[in-house]
């Protein structure tokens, strides 16, 4: 177990970018730059080990009791 | 003064020791093992304070942590600490304490005229009533509230203590040492389990120091000593007293604050005043007891009217009496329990209890020595004003609403009990759902979310047999679980008397035609009619009403009030308790000093401190250091007695003329490897890195997703598939983060490495005319001319047989390269330059110079690129690819990102040439233009311009491309300031760059 101030937050882990060179509607655009759901509950979020190996994982976390339940490496797809 | 109230013997009080200290400037003598309040309480001293609101006399409630009044500021060793309970703290040599809460003094306080003027002052009086008119409160509601109320003063000097954190993980925290404590900690100790008893009073043993009980053929106090130090004997133990665990936080992490020095004179060498244990148990045991809670009564608050729990504890751990002539109104059996310590002691007191025909082992003892018991009776009110002279009480009806007659009788002190409240605090920071327990009128913990477990009187169990039972078996049963072993533990005999059931009754109705203040809330002076009227305002929630009273907000968040206040509450409203519910319970438990937090990060190890390889050279050549982040950086170089901006004129000035030297090894340095590389690039800035040819270097802006920009700087193709990526200093961790996001989540395909090389490089810029004069000098074998080595050329040279990176890259504006050798050689480079450079009058320059350069040639900088800019405002939508997509590049087609007047960046002169601008001002068309002035737009960097010997500033301004030649007013409110400008270009200085190509 690692100590949580290692990490760095990322943000929502299930936003998946708009390829690049493809055209984007505003509205597409709008929700991958700003729109996120402020959850209470269970959130997939992304974090990074900076003060560590430096890798990005994603974690499945309870926002309100900060309940860790599942981990992913950045190259694992999440499951919903 | 004499001890006038303390017994011949008795107490667990060091009589041989005597202790001198002061109270309000008056000298006293305690003994060791005293407490400040059971000293003065021994000189006969009751008054201590004044209240937060009325400024009533205050004296003395309890005897520990639940206190609500006691407060002083206490003064050790030349500092002084605010809002310290005297109950809780020790007595030392030469202690000097004062009162808080009066002025001009406690025996007579202006602020007492609260106390006339009550009827004025009723719940959410502040809110109501200092509301308006609203140009009030700054000059006369609040100086003036501030001055009357108010605790303590904090000490403004810096705080020489030390205090310490501290890491522990353990299978068993066990918070509180008394029976329950005890008993748990014993039973998982022998399973052989690590075990951490945390006792937040110096003395270990809780109830079982003052009770009449039997364990195993010894006293309560006996038993508790023997296993307290069999505990401290086990190698798997930690047993830590004045150590208060305050805080239950997420996954089983605890906190504790350890008081090493607070009871003695000054803190012993080398030790710290305090102690914050960060602890990690796998299972907790919370054993913290109970809290006796007050009737309400009229005038309660008088000084004298206490917990009768705390008189006992006076009388049996001190040999204190807390009067002589006690009154002990009650509603349960341990109300007799204190009576009759008073009767063992030669005191005769009077027992009102409100029950009818209670009958018990406890209540026939009392009996059979006499004790004048008073059944169905109540106190009405207290009567004196800084001491209870006496008290009124009556016979009460059995539905507990009718009064009879009312007598007066004579005390010198109340000592109150209500029953018991179990201390939840810890279980309910946990995040346990607490349940209302209707036998005790109290909220008990309920279904656990972590790893905790309650105990004995926390958990509303009041007989000590169960209480030791149920903790024998929850610590043998715990600690078995984790350790595999059972060595079981013989329960010993025990023997304590029976008690009756205790009465429901909580408050005394007001006798016909009398108005008395009765007081829930002690500490911030709220009464049963303040709840009424909020209730009647229509304050319906608990946390509303908690709020707009302020019941249970003050420092000892409502450790004797919060139940009674509830009580209040559901019964106007007609609601059960439990409908109610209590207010949240947050860490912490009790007040922690702020140096306990903060620990030994405080002055300059509250960051660490990065040093450049040639921070020595800078020390001994007199250079003024700037934070820049963690960095230290030199300022300026300091010659004879000139100050910074003199100083750094004269650097900026020869950079411009013959050639200076800058220590560049802070700036952000990445290394990027890979065949994909330059797709990285191509992807992650905005201008094309496809095409770039080995042996070059490229200047690059990157975005976020958002279109502001991110971070700029100059990348280098170093090789075929590696790259030397630089970076501002200030943004160098997050720009490797964002490629680390891009290479990780998104474009896994790609196949590059990046890594930070910051601190393996030492950076020199040598920048001016004579630059490459120099640069030949050093490289002698190196060709460094100007089709040699280009503007944003790149070689790689030998620096006297040491290999050296040479970019011919500039942020001057002049003639320029960078320098990097490996970091173990950086000061060796930095000698050679300056050792070859005096022929061409080489100075050193800091990073004021530095700023000086960039902002008279218009180059953007951290304070342009503020994270609210576009590549447009900064002039670099030259940079912006239209052929390929980058990060961020669908942002910038925004609306506003278009607009036709977007902010772009300007210089700008003052008119007079003279004054210089304030960064951060406001631009403005008409400077006496009603309020709000509008805003065109903001200095971000102001220098004196060494080109041009005036003051020059950037700033980003509305409609920028057509402004160039306006007349404008820059204003700073702050400054209060207003200097007439005009609108120039952003480059100040060789407007075509000409001199970085030369």
């Amino acid at each position: 177990m690692r100590s949580q101030n290692e990490f760095s937050y990322g943000g929502d882990a299930s936003i998946k970018r708009p390829e690049l060179g493809k055209d984007v509607s505003d509205k597409d655009w709008d929700n991958f730059v700003y729109n996120r759901k402020s959850l209470r509950g269970k959130h997939w979020e992304l974090w990074q080990h900076v003060s560590g190996c430096r890798q990005w994982i994603k974690v499945e976390r309870d926002t309100s009791t900060h309940e860790i339940f599942n981990t992913l490496k950045a190259n694992e797809e999440i499951s919903l | 003064m004499t001890q006038s109230f303390r017994l011949e013997s008795g107490g667990l009080i060091n009589r041989d020791k005597k202790i001198s200290f002061k109270f309000n400037g008056k000298n006293y003598f305690g003994f060791e093992g005293d407490t400040l309040a059971s000293a003065l309480i021994a000189n006969g001293v009751h008054l201590i304070g004044r209240s937060f609101k009325y400024h009533r006399p205050r004296g003395f409630f309890g005897a520990g942590v639940d206190e609500p009044y006691a407060i002083v500021q206490l003064y050790r060793n030349g500092e002084t600490e605010p809002n310290i309970k005297a109950t809780e703290q020790e007595l030392f040599e030469g202690l000097e304490a004062k009162s808080v809460n009066c002025w001009p003094s406690v025996n007579f306080d202006v602020g007492a005229i609260n106390n006339l003027l009550k009827i004025f002052l009723p719940a959410g009086f502040y809110y109501k009533t200092f509301m308006w008119p609203k140009s009030f409160w700054y000059k006369i509601y609040e100086p003036f509230i501030r001055k009357a109320a108010g605790l303590g003063t904090a000490s403004i000097k810096h705080d020489k203590e030390r205090y310490e954190h501290k890491y522990e993980y353990c299978d068993l925290l066990i918070t509180g040492s008394g029976p329950s404590g005890l008993a748990s900690a014993y039973s998982a100790a022998k399973n052989g389990a690590k075990v951490i008893l945390a006792e937040d009073k110096s003395r270990f043993g809780g109830t079982l120091l003052t009770s009449e009980v039997n364990i195993g053929n010894q006293s309560g106090k006996e038993w508790a000593d023997s296993i307290i130090s069999e505990l401290k004997e086990m190698p798997n133990v930690t047993v830590k007293n004045r150590s208060q665990v305050f805080g239950y936080y997420d996954h089983n992490m605890l906190v504790m604050s350890e008081r090493i020095s607070d009871h003695l004179p000054k803190t012993k060498k080398f030790h710290p005043k305090q102690r914050l244990w960060y602890i990690r148990a796998k299972e907790v045991l919370i054993s913290s007891g109970s809290i006796e809670r007050p009737i309400v009564f009229g005038n309660n608050d008088t000084p004298g009217v206490m917990l009768s729990s705390a008189a006992k504890e006076y009388l049996k751990v001190y040999g204190v009496l807390v009067g002589k002539k006690p009154l002990v109104f009650t509603n349960n059996d341990s109300g007799y329990e204190t009576a009759i310590e008073f009767k063992k002691n030669g005191i005769d007191p009077i027992i009102l209890d409100t029950r009818k025909e209670p009958q018990s082992e406890i209540i026939e003892e009392a009996k059979n020595m006499n004790i004048n018991i008073k059944n169905s009776y109540v106190v009405v009110a207290a009567k004196g004003y800084k001491k209870v002279k006496s008290a009124d009480i009556a016979k009460i009806s059995d539905d507990k609403e009718k009064l009879g007659s009312i007598e007066n009788i004579e005390c010198d002190c109340i000592c109150v009990s209500g029953f018991w409240t179990p201390t939840i605090h810890l279980a309910s920071q946990s995040g346990n759902k607490t349940k209302f327990n209707k036998d005790i009128d109290a909220f008990v913990p309920g279904i656990s979310k972590q790893n905790e477990k309650t105990l004995g009187a926390a958990n509303g169990i009041y007989t000590l047999e169960e209480t030791l039972k149920d903790s024998f078996e929850k610590g043998n049963l715990l600690s078995k679980k984790i350790t595999n072993n059972e060595n079981k533990v013989s329960f010993p005999n025990v023997v304590e008397k029976k008690s009756a059931v205790h009465d429901k009754f909580w408050c005394v109705p007001l006798p016909k035609g009398k108005n008395y203040k009765r007081f829930l809330d002690f500490q911030n002076d709220v009464a049963v009619s303040d709840i009424e009227i909020a209730l009647k305002e229509g304050y319906r929630s608990i946390e509303h009403v908690k709020r707009y009273t302020t019941l249970g907000m003050a420092t000892d968040q409502g450790k004797t009030s919060n139940l009674n206040g509830l009580q209040l509450v559901s019964k106007i409203e007609n609601k059960v308790v439990p409908a109610v519910g209590h207010t949240t319970f947050r860490p912490p438990y009790s007040p922690i000093s702020i140096g306990a937090i903060v620990g030994r990060e405080v002055g300059k190890h509250s960051k660490p401190t990065r040093k450049s390889p040639m921070h020595s050279w800078h020390e001994k050549n007199n250079a003024v250091f700037v934070d820049a982040g963690v960095w230290l950086r030199p300022r300026y170089y300091k010659q004879g007695k000139e100050n910074l901006f003199e100083a750094s004129k004269r650097e900026a000035k020869n950079v411009r003329t013959n050639v200076g030297v800058c220590d560049v090894t802070t700036l952000g340095k990445i290394d990027i490897k890979g065949p994909d590389a330059a797709e990285l690039l191509n992807r992650v800035y905005t201008n094309a890195w496809l095409k770039l040819p080995v042996g070059k270097a490229r200047y690059g802006v990157m975005l976020r997703e958002d279109g502001i920009v991110l971070d700029d700087g100059t990348t280098t193709r170093i090789s075929e598939n590696h790259y030397h990526m630089t970076t501002t200093t200030a943004q160098a961790a997050n720009v490797l983060s964002h490629l680390e996001y891009y290479l990780q989540l998104v474009w896994p395909e790609l196949n590059v490495n990046v890594v930070s090389t910051t601190e393996q490089w030492a950076g020199a810029a040598i920048a001016g005319p004579k630059s490459r004069d120099l640069l030949q000098k050093l490289f002698p074998n190196s060709d460094v001319s100007n089709e040699g080595l280009p503007f944003m050329g790149y070689l790689e040279g030998d620096l006297f047989g040491v290999k050296a990176r040479i970019f011919r890259i500039s942020f001057s504006g002049e003639l320029a390269y960078e320098v990097n050798v490996e970091s173990d050689n950086g000061n060796f480079m930095w000698e050679k330059i300056i050792e070859f450079g005096q022929e061409f009058k080489i100075q050193p320059y800091g990073t004021e110079a530095l700023s000086t350069l960039r902002i008279e040639m218009g180059h953007v900088a951290g304070s342009e690129l503020d994270g609210r800019t576009i590549p447009y405002d900064n002039s670099l939508e030259g940079l912006l690819s239209k052929k390929k997509d980058f990060i961020g590049k669908r942002s910038l087609t925004r609306e506003a990102f278009t607009a036709e007047d977007r902010q772009k960046i300007v210089g700008v002169v003052p008119l007079d040439k003279k004054t210089s601008i304030p960064e951060g001002s406001h631009l403005v068309k008409d400077s006496n233009a009603p309020l709000p002035n509008p805003k065109l737009g903001y200095i971000s960097a102001s220098c004196w311009s060494v080109e041009h010997d005036n003051p020059f500033s950037l700033a980003i301004l509305k409609d920028g491309k057509n402004m160039i030649g306006e007349k404008l007013f820059v204003m700073s409110p702050l400054k209060n300031k207003v200097i007439p400008v005009q609108i120039v270009s952003s480059h100040y200085v060789d407007p075509k760059g000409e001199r970085v190509r030369s």
